[in-house]
């Protein structure tokens, strides 16, 4: 036997979290390509639905919410907010890449459990994985808004534009972190994923998303308006509409106060508290993942 | 020599639940707590194994024995309640092959696919693909979607991958019934050249013939327990007996 002995012994099934991820990012990589490719299949309009899907949703609400709830600024209404298409469709494409990464990530453990049970791998990859493929589909809805902004007279400045990329950042963490965190309570119980769909469904009316946030402040009054701030997608949606929404206004509306003084970095800092917690919950369950699942 | 896999009193306990509902368990209460809610059961009991580098070991036992289980221990899939394992290089499984094979997908993404998922490069797999596919036999159907395949063809494609992926230290868990005969032929000349060249193999099967052509070690494990460990032929023999 000339067989060279090669590395140091180590211990199998210990996974080192997300330093993980750098080393398999080529198998994230294929998984997130593999959920694109599946997604759609022996569908039709294939792709076409990431579009389809929340057009219909938009026109939804804003026939009900703009027209006959008189969110919409017009000459009978003036106390409306102006563009509320594009307000309320900014606020839109953010929570429906919050809903769709954190219901498939609350979801990826138990459906690869087969691969789970039988190899192993950095098991953080399918979360993450769903995450990213949010991302994806974010981005076609991202191109529709930017176009809605610019027929609607938008003229941001880099540091709106960055706004926009804070926003998105304080929401995917988040979307991580409750991710891993759901994915893994989700194999000891199913009812996790009841849970999250029942946290989403509340996540799009506890933002500022259809309505304005002064409405919530002259209803709630400062003590739970500050609650109502401390709530990362809030952040996020209002950092969306300074990007999005504001620059195609004359300027006369409002922004929430300390907006990026002092919720921007609470927002960054609570999903990035809760990003470390979902990372460490996920690394207490995983050893037991293969015989529970 | 060296050890390319350690085991030390390993011992790991499944717990049998038999409900997570609400309802049971406040019925359970009511009824003063009568019972366990779960049952536990033993899987293995103080193992350990040592294999040197280059070894050939076939884990021996009846169903339910701990054989998988410890294998699982050694892959990582699983981890130990006490005990510990250790293992060197790269540990691959030849564990259920197509594991990690999705219907939708075609022949090609599914060798990018698992390749990645067994532990390789990309690099690796651009290098190794064409002899995956040649030996296969799976030709011209690469490029078609893996739902569309006969079983056979399946089963020739994942092992083809799994054997392609050439870690240090080899686990198989009765996957060698795979395709016809000829093809069972070459997958099993395909280990034992793996063998001759120096890779550590941990075979679990209940073809006993087979196991003693490949393994020279065998290890017979009941009810979680190392009943006897030594030669093939000493091996099996008590377990025929």
């Amino acid at each position: 036997m000339t067989t060279t002995i090669s590395g140091e012994l180590t211990r199998p099934g210990l996974g080192g979290g997300f330093r993980d991820l750098r080393q398999s990012s080529f198998l994230l990589k294929l998984l997130v390509r593999k959920e694109l490719k599946v997604r759609y299949r022996g569908s039709v309009l294939g792709l076409l639905w990431s579009y389809v899907k929340p057009g219909v949703q938009f026109v939804v609400f804003y026939v009900a919410l703009g027209v006959f709830l008189g969110l919409e600024k017009s000459a009978r209404n003036p106390d409306g907010l102006s563009n509320y298409a594009v307000y309320l469709f900014s606020g839109i494409v953010l929570i429906n890449f919050f809903s769709e990464a954190l219901g498939n990530a609350a979801r990826s453990i138990v459906n690869n459990g087969n691969l789970i049970k039988k190899i192993y791998l950095p098991r953080e990859l399918f979360p993450v994985a769903s995450v990213w493929v949010s991302a994806v589909h974010f981005f076609p809805q991202l191109v529709v808004l930017v176009i809605g902004c610019v027929l609607a007279g938008w003229h941001p400045d880099a540091f709106q534009l960055l706004a926009a990329v804070g926003g998105f950042a304080i929401v995917g963490f988040l979307a991580t972190g409750l991710g891993l965190l759901f994915g893994a309570a989700n194999v000891y119980f199913r009812d996790s994923e009841n849970l999250v769909d029942m946290l989403l469904m509340v996540a799009t009316w506890a933002s500022p998303v259809m309505y304005s946030w002064t409405m919530v402040e002259s209803k709630l009054g400062p003590a739970f308006f500050t609650l109502y701030q401390a709530n990362p997608i809030t952040v996020g949606v209002e950092l969306f509409h300074y990007a999005f929404w504001y620059p195609t206004t004359d300027g006369s509306a409002a922004m929430p106060p300390n907006l990026f003084s002092l919720w921007l970095p609470v927002g960054l800092a609570i999903s990035l508290v809760v990003l470390a917690l979902g990372q460490l919950t996920f690394r207490r369950l995983e050893g037991r993942f293969a015989q529970e699942l | 020599m060296a050890n390319a896999i350690e085991v030390s009193n390993i011992s790991k306990e499944f717990v049998l639940r038999h409900t997570r509902s609400i309802k049971e368990a406040v019925v359970w209460l009511v009824k003063g707590r009568k019972g366990d809610l779960s049952k536990k059961f033993h899987a293995l009991k103080d193992v350990s194994l040592m294999v040197e580098t280059g070894e050939t070991v076939a884990l021996l036992g009846l169903n339910g024995s701990g054989k998988s289980t410890l294998l699982k221990h050694i892959s990582g899939v699983m981890l130990p309640d006490s005990g510990s394992v250790y293992t060197r290089g790269r540990v691959a499984g030849l564990i259920e092959v197509g594991a990690g094979f999705h219907p939708d997908l075609s022949g090609r993404d599914n060798v990018y696919l698992n390749g990645a998922i067994l532990g390789m490069t990309e690099k690796q797999i651009n290098e190794r693909f064409d002899a995956i596919v040649e030996f296969s036999e799976i030709g011209e159907f690469i490029d078609t979607e893996v739902k569309f395949y006969s079983s056979g063809m399946y089963l020739r494609l994942a092992f083809s991958v799994a054997v392609h992926t050439d870690p240090e230290v080899f686990l198989i868990d009765e996957i060698l019934a795979v395709g016809d005969e000829p093809f069972q032929r070459k997958c099993i000349a395909k280990i034992q050249e793996l063998a001759e060249k120096g890779k550590t193999l941990v075979v679990v099967s209940h073809d006993l013939d087979l196991v003693s052509r490949i393994c020279a070690r065998g290890v017979l494990l009941e009810h979680g327990n190392v009943l006897f460990d030594g030669p093939i032929s000493d091996a099996v023999s008590r377990l025929r007996s």
